[in-house]
């Protein structure tokens, strides 16, 4: 089963990151761009039928490693 | 005082931290590598610098999920002293044992020079060697050393004199201009709250000899021996 984690910054944690792609964006020609934040991607191919589980489990695995909850979100997506 | 250095795939500066302990201890500390199932009987904890696991995911997130740190956290849990330096510092957000993270510079450069720090709180194990205020010549080298927590987090570690360490200029001012990395409040080092376990950014084992161009590192080392011996 598969499952794709989104993460991204809190709001109010500086992204510098994402000021770089802004700024390269507008010297590309590309002015209208008010804000730009840059966060990863995550897929994950898990060895589990039940979708409450695997919702479980990676929701564990945010929490543990994938995410550092004091400066990120995750939203996570089960199934295919 | 015995020590330990916790060495991990990408760990490059224990070997100056080596030396830093050896010069001020007059022991070898043991070099401990972290798939060891056990770390000996130590006074003290060094996590060194470097680039362990490559930063992959987040700077120190893997390392901080290695068996031998959940044995660190035991011993720091006991009183046993813990000093993690650079991507030691990293090790120990990511662990939980100190609070915040560690972000990329705001700068986005890598930073690779001497900078000034203002010792905020001298009396603990590791800064009892310095005067309060003191200001001291220590090199950076990191990309990912800006410090940052949540204001309560913030207030909570200045009431109870958890800052270690700040940028500051040549007269002592905190200022934006002597902020290497943007770190928040320019928080260069913080204590947990038992003040046994210290994080800091700059690299105060390169500062123990006249040829590296500041010898403020040793009181340091020399401090912690002082108090642990």
């Amino acid at each position: 089963m598969k499952a794709r984690v989104h993460i991204t910054l809190k709001t109010g944690v500086l992204d510098p990151q994402g000021r770089a792609i802004q700024h390269a964006l507008g010297s590309l020609g590309f002015a209208n761009v008010a804000d730009v934040r840059q966060g990863k991607y995550i897929e994950l191919d898990l060895q589990e039928t039940d979708q409450a589980r695997a919702r479980e489990a990676v929701d564990a695995m945010c929490k543990k490693l994938l995410a550092n909850t004091v400066i990120e979100n995750y939203s996570v997506e089960i199934g295919s | 005082m015995k020590s330990a250095i916790v060495v991990f795939p990408g760990s490059n500066r224990e070997q100056d931290a080596r030396a830093a302990l050896k010069q001020a201890t007059g022991r070898d500390p043991a070099m401990v590598w972290h798939r060891d199932t056990g770390l000996p009987d130590v006074d003290l904890i060094l996590i060194p610098g470097g680039f362990s696991y490559g930063d992959y995911l987040r700077c120190g997130a893997m390392a901080a999920h290695s068996p031998i740190m959940r044995e660190v956290a035991a011993r720091a849990q006991k009183g046993v002293a813990v000093l993690g330096v650079c991507n030691g510092f990293q090790i120990l957000t990511e662990t939980g044992l100190l609070p915040g993270v560690l972000l990329r510079n705001a700068s986005l450069k890598f930073v690779c020079r001497n900078v000034t720090l203002k010792v905020e709180n001298s009396q603990t194990l590791f800064t009892s060697g310095y005067a309060a205020g003191q200001r001291l010549s220590i090199p950076v080298a990191h990309g990912d050393g800006n410090y940052f927590a949540e204001p309560d987090t913030l207030d909570r570690l200045e009431e109870r004199g958890q800052i270690a360490f700040r940028y500051c200029d040549g007269n002592g001012e905190t200022t934006a201009a002597a902020n290497p990395n943007g770190s928040i409040r320019n928080i260069a080092g913080i204590f947990n709250e038992t003040k046994n376990v210290l994080g800091l950014m700059p690299h105060p084992e390169n500062a123990i000899e006249p040829l590296q161009g500041s010898t403020d590192g040793r009181p340091l080392f020399d401090g912690l021996v002082q108090a642990l011996s």
